[in-house]
């Protein structure tokens, strides 16, 4: 089975590097698995996990990724994002809190009210966090 | 003449000044690696929003072009400028500052056709009390500012020329060269006009949904990102000017101390002689 290199790069420096069989993203077009030898593409990212499948299909990586854009070119594919953590990486207590805030901001804007899209972001960041720093260790993928 | 407590006290003083700069020196030396490091981790995402950024904006023949990329008449320019909090870092801020002023009156004949956006304490009393328009400011940044920190800025900035509130948008800040010397930087931000250098290697991708719905969300990314850049750069730099200020201030203590120990000395001995005089005088007197 072939694999190709990935790297998870934020401003903060890289998060992941690795050789990885599968690459699975949700684009803004939808769920995306790359494979090696996939053809040059660019597509932006949705807030949402990223599933890192290694060599051997017991072994996934989980990563938050918070928008930003994964590049596949010939021998390498790149997830660039403004914010983004490998799910052991992920501080739980600080996510809890701001879905916290961001629900309560929720509840006291109407839709239409200035700031109601970010909250709504927040909540989503949060909840993107909490979920994959909630997935079980290890993990069979059916 | 001074006393020779005085001088004394003066000496004392000194030293305790010497201390604190020399303290403020090392500090500023540790904290001087640490934005190194960071800029180094940032330089990797840099590199690699560049590569797609330009390989996208110079393949790209379809269509309208991107407003970010495209040059429009230029009604009102918003400069940004990067100084520090503190000061004490020698001519770092003042650098920025007296160009920014220089550039402002050669350029502009009236307050509509500019604005400033200004991060860092110094450079916000300045251009207040000289009466410039700003736009906004910014002075809580930390010395290790974490992209969380300075994306809210950067959104405004890149914001204000999303609306056509400005045109053009410049950035002027202090680079890092190495850590004795800073290098004076003007960049033009937006619109995007020195991205279509034609990348090494030319690879044709595909773009998903398509072009125009990839360069969306990516010209915003990269244009944040250069701010970010931009400030981790500036912030180097202020503590490789503050380093070789304090340096100099230190060394300047040094030099005070010891003409001001020569002094003592000097003063010390003539009071010793005098003395001597005396004693010797009053013994003739008693023969």
């Amino acid at each position: 089975m072939s694999t190709v290199h990935t790297e998870i790069v934020t401003p903060a420096g890289k998060i992941f590097s690795g050789e990885v069989h599968m690459v699975s993203v949700r684009a803004k077009s939808g769920e995306l698995g790359i494979l090696p030898h996939h053809i040059p593409l660019v597509a932006p990212l949705e807030i949402a996990q990223v599933r890192l499948k290694h060599e051997d299909e017991k072994i996934v990586d989980y990563a938050a990724v918070h928008g930003g854009f994964i590049q596949v070119s010939r021998d390498a594919i790149t997830i660039l994002s403004e914010a983004a953590e490998m799910k052991n990486d992920i501080d739980v207590e600080r996510a809890k809190k701001a879905k916290e805030e961001a629900e309560h901001q929720l509840s006291t804007l109407h839709e239409s009210s200035e700031g109601y899209p970010e909250a709504l972001l927040k909540l989503k960041r949060a909840n993107l966090r909490l979920d994959t720093a909630a997935i079980a260790d290890p993990v069979a993928e059916s | 003449m001074p006393s020779m407590r005085d001088i004394k006290e003066k000496i004392n003083s000194t030293k305790k000044t010497r201390k604190i700069t020399k303290a403020m020196q090392m500090v500023a030396a540790a904290k001087l690696s640490h934005a190194q490091e960071r800029a180094g981790e940032y330089a990797a995402y840099a590199d690699k929003l560049k590569e797609v950024v330009s390989s996208i904006a110079s393949g790209k023949k379809s269509g309208g072009k991107h407003p970010m990329l495209e040059s429009r008449p230029v009604k009102k320019t918003a400069y940004l400028v990067i100084t520090e909090n503190r000061g004490l870092a020698g001519a770092y801020d003042s650098n920025v500052l007296k160009y920014t002023q220089n550039l402002i009156a050669e350029k502009h004949q009236s307050k509509d056709e500019y604005t400033i956006i200004v991060t860092g304490k110094i450079g916000l009393n300045f251009f207040e009390k000289r009466g410039y328009p700003i736009a906004f400011s910014k002075t809580d940044l930390e010395d290790e500012p974490t992209f969380d920190d300075v994306i809210g800025l950067a959104r405004q900035a890149v914001g204000l020329f999303d609306d056509k509130k400005i045109d053009e948008l410049h950035i002027i800040y202090n680079h890092f060269v190495n850590a004795i010397s800073q290098r004076l930087v003007d960049n033009q931000l937006l619109p995007l006009t020195n991205i279509e250098s034609a990348p090494a290697v030319k690879t044709n991708y595909i773009y998903e949904p398509d072009e125009s719905d990839v360069l969306e969300s990516l010209l915003p990314l990269y244009a944040e990102g250069q701010v970010y850049g931009a400030i981790l750069d500036a912030k180097a730099a202020e503590f490789a000017a503050r380093m070789t200020a304090m340096r100099s201030a230190s060394d300047n203590a040094s030099d005070i101390i010891d003409h001001l120990s020569l002094a003592y000395n000097r003063a010390r001995q003539a009071a010793i002689t005098q003395q001597i005089t005396e004693i010797v005088g009053g013994a003739a007197a008693l023969e």
